[in-house]
């Protein structure tokens, strides 16, 4: 299973898939005029991992900022992963968040009542 | 503008606390900027986590209205004149006002109209609601917009959204939105 490691920019984030360990992680800002480019190859890579995915899967959102454009595209992620959780690996998604952010603590509460994944909220002094 | 013009221009400006402004055309790049230079301001500012973040999602999601709308104007006359916009940042008594204006073709003036309505109509519970209705049942568009914007933008701010529209000419309005974030 190949990695993925993608530098993050002013508008998109830092990504590392590690297909060997099932962890995915998100970090910094996903603010991308069209984010449907940007999220496709994430997609894709997905559909990989599916083919040879580990028990466990551990999504890590550690997002500073995210704009409307990429929150349809985080859900679209999010509802593939419900769609692998159980038969191919156990899913689970930690939605991190700044003290004090409850516009992102919010969002993740959100996300966690549309999709059937088990959501952590986590609250840190820093992201 | 004749010379001596300048000066009122930028006592103006200052007298309205104006901390930031462009006027102009809203590629990919200018949004770059202007949100590190907001950014750079409200670090100098001191302004909280929970208020910075609110101010550069709003920013956020103006400036790619603008950027989205400007890109979808196909008349090429329309386009050559009216493809710019103005934004402008205030800060004073530590609020943040954000105001745009641009112009839009009339005949999308009624779409815009319902949705500032509809949005205004709503308290911060309810736009939640909306919000993630919209969220899951609406598709994004080929641009990559998904129709959130302004209900974010009316979350973020937590009041409601000030607008007018002001006829140009029979095709064209100016859309004149301001957007205030404490």
């Amino acid at each position: 299973m190949r990695k993925i490691n993608i530098e993050g920019s002013s508008k998109t984030p830092r990504i590392n898939f590690d297909g060997e360990k099932g962890v995915l992680e998100f970090y910094g800002r996903s603010i991308p005029e069209n984010s449907v480019e940007f999220f496709e190859p994430l997609n894709q890579w997905l559909v990989e991992y599916s083919h040879n995915a580990k028990d466990d899967t551990v999504i890590d959102i550690k997002l500073e900022y995210f704009n409307t454009s990429s929150s349809k595209c985080i859900l679209d992620f999010f509802k593939r992963l419900e769609s692998m959780n159980g038969p191919v690996t156990n899913v689970k998604v930690n939605w991190y968040y700044e003290k004090d952010d409850e516009d992102m603590a919010e969002a993740g509460e959100d996300y966690d009542a549309i999709v059937d994944l088990p959501f952590k909220l986590i609250e840190v002094e820093e992201i | 503008m004749a010379l001596t013009n300048i000066y009122k221009f930028f006592r103006s400006l200052e007298d309205e606390h104006i901390i930031l402004s462009f006027k102009g055309d809203f590629t990919s790049d200018l949004l770059n900027a202007f949100l590190h230079l907001m950014e750079a301001k409200m670090n100098e500012l001191n302004v909280d986590l929970k208020q910075r973040k609110r101010v550069l999602n709003v920013l956020i999601e103006s400036l790619q209205n603008l950027y989205h709308h400007v890109e979808s104007n196909n008349d090429f006359e329309i386009k050559k004149v009216k493809e710019t916009a103005l934004v402008l940042v205030k800060y004073f008594e530590n609020k943040f006002t954000i105001q745009t204006g641009n112009f839009i073709e009339n005949n999308s003036l009624n779409e815009l109209k319902s949705r500032l309505k509809e949005v205004n109509s709503l308290n911060n519970d309810e736009l939640r609601g909306l919000y993630k209705l919209k969220l899951e049942n609406n598709t994004l568009s080929v641009k990559g917009t998904a129709g959130l914007g302004l209900i974010d933008i009316a979350r973020k701010s937590k009041r409601k959204l000030d607008y007018h529209f002001i006829e140009v000419d029979e095709k064209s309005s100016f859309f004149c939105l301001k957007i205030v974030v404490e």
